[in-house]
């Protein structure tokens, strides 16, 4: 198939939304401004966008971009200056229930006073779970994330990646709708990534919960995503979102190989650079109007 | 084998080298106040394994264990509560630092004015001198807390006191030990010199009462009472500390190995 025989790519200049039935979360508005002593600096503009059911959802922006502002805003960690996020339809104003977070710094992260199942365990154990129930979460998290083999391990004595999979499960087991990751596999070399991702496109499948991605990395966010959301440049505005026609089987070497991964890779590739260079729609759009 | 050899040698080594040395400058040059180790070693045992033993030393460790204790306990909490507190560390910073600056002895004359020349007014002074390194480290410690830990555990729902008990008191665990670390010699000194005025019992009224009556032996022998006591209770703590902060020094080993 020739580049230019492909089928036109399926994107728009502003976040979409769906319609309630088929919506777990949504960002309606988002702005946050941070007061600083130098004066309030806008991170985040203006965000509308939802998260339907059962996607995988990547959030890709240029670095400081606000990506962990927005996340933090979604998580209830971050009250926002103005908008609102609903997940299930209630408004997010601390961290629900049903949303666990994954951090970049899976170092900091874990307890290290903890150990691995320990760690896993103590959301549950803090939610006042019965024993036995917390057990079996906990044993089928480390199982999903391949680690039933070292419970009485402490954090601090695993590889980065391996870490970063007990962070993972943790999450799994508190049994979350919604999974947010915040450039989780930035700290970890290639090849230990190349298995997260696959990790997480297993977990996700089998679990039926949604997950938001954010990353910096752009074969990365078409790799795993069903749809990638461009940010622009700060103060944050959707750039784009584009759905990822990819077929749901993913394989590091195949997937990456297809011509319509290319495609999808190089568009992101220069949105992102538009990004940078300090495009934004805001601004196309004023200009047309004008 | 070897390795036990070497263990030996070096634990005692310096020890051995040192009560030889004061062996021999009390050959060379004696001293009536200044007796040699074998003289001091027959009054040792007679003097602290009798009577004296509960009259003197088992009071004397009590009075110090009971304020110590209270000083971890009420440092410690009082510690997490103005270190979650912005407000209340700044209101108080100040007034920490003074009491902590100030040598606790002097409150002596004026407690036994006020409280009168009993137990209480010991565990009292001992404790009040020896909360301060706990307070101000617990304080430190739990201010420090990491940020990601703390979005962990805000993002997972841990709030409050379990948030204290889950992440803060054992994240700050490491440096509330350093603060227990200090506060026991200050607890041993403070027992010592508590007993030292208008008392009649303990180890410090022992050895001052010595000193009056020139048993000069059984004075130097409370003194090695005292270096043993203080030595035991250090290596009681260090056995605790390991014990309890396991975690911390494995992660710090993996750090410096690396």
């Amino acid at each position: 198939m020739l580049p230019d025989a492909s089928a036109p790519l399926n994107t728009v200049s502003h976040g979409r939304t769906l319609p309630p039935e088929e919506t777990l979360l949504s960002v309606r508005g988002l702005q946050k401004i941070y007061e600083t002593d130098g004066g309030p600096i806008e991170a985040v503009r203006d965000l509308t966008f939802d998260l339907g059911k059962n996607e995988l959802t990547c959030l890709v922006g240029p670095s400081g971009s606000g990506k962990t502002t927005l996340l933090k805003c979604i998580a209830g960690l971050l009250a926002p200056t103005s908008g609102e996020v609903v997940l299930d339809g209630k408004k997010v104003t601390s961290p629900p229930k049903k949303m666990a977070v994954v951090f970049q710094e899976y170092g900091r992260s874990l307890f290290p006073w903890l150990r691995v199942a320990e760690n896993v365990e103590l959301p549950l154990r803090n939610a006042g779970m019965p024993k036995d129930e917390r057990s079996r979460l906990v044993a089928e998290a480390l199982d999903n994330v391949g680690l039933s083999h070292v419970p009485k391990s402490y954090p601090w004595q695993l590889s980065g990646g391996m870490q970063q999979r007990v962070a993972i499960a943790r999450a799994i087991a508190y049994q979350p709708e919604v999974l947010l990751m915040d450039e989780p596999f930035a700290a970890v070399d290639a090849q230990t990534r190349a298995d997260l991702e696959d990790l997480v496109r297993k977990v996700r499948k089998e679990l039926g919960i949604s997950v938001l991605f954010v990353t910096h990395d752009i074969d990365e966010s078409v790799y795993l995503g069903n749809r990638v959301i461009m940010l622009s440049s700060s103060p944050t505005i959707v750039q784009e979102d584009l759905i990822v026609d990819l077929p749901d089987e993913r394989d590091q070497l195949e997937t990456r190989s297809m011509q319509r991964f290319t495609e999808l890779r190089h568009h992101v590739y220069e949105q992102i650079q538009l990004a940078k260079k300090g495009f934004r729609p805001d601004d196309a759009v004023a200009q047309s109007r004008g | 084998m070897k390795k036990a050899v070497v263990w030996i040698a070096f634990t005692f080594g310096l020890p051995a080298i040192l009560i030889s040395l004061w062996w021999i400058v009390t050959a060379i040059s004696p001293n009536f106040f200044f007796p040699n180790p074998g003289e001091i070693l027959v009054p040792f045992f007679e003097t602290w394994f009798g009577p004296r033993l509960w009259l003197d030393v088992l009071p004397s460790i009590l009075r110090f264990g009971v304020g110590v204790v209270i000083a971890m306990v009420l440092g410690v909490v009082i510690g997490v509560v103005v270190g979650l507190n912005r407000d209340l560390r700044s209101l108080t910073e100040p007034t920490f630092e003074f009491f902590r600056a100030l040598p606790a002895p002097v409150l002596i004359p004026p407690l036994l004015l006020l409280i009168g020349p009993n137990d209480a007014m010991k565990i009292f002074i001992i404790a009040l001198a020896s909360i301060w390194p706990v307070l101000l480290n617990t304080v430190e410690g739990v201010r420090a807390a990491d940020s990601v830990q703390n979005e962990t555990s805000r993002s997972y729902g841990i709030q409050g006191f379990r948030r204290v008990r889950f992440q803060v008191l054992p994240g700050a665990a490491p440096q509330i030990m350093a603060g227990i670390r200090q506060c026991l010699p200050i607890g041993l000194i403070l027992m010592v010199i508590s007993e030292m005025f208008n008392t009649t019992a303990g180890l410090g009224f022992a050895i001052i009462q010595f000193q009056r009556t020139f048993a000069i032996p059984e004075m130097w022998s409370g003194i090695l009472v005292l270096g043993l006591l203080g030595y035991g209770v250090a290596v009681v703590f260090r056995i605790f500390e390991r014990r309890i902060l396991r975690w911390y020094h494995g992660l710090k080993d993996l750090e410096n190995a690396s």
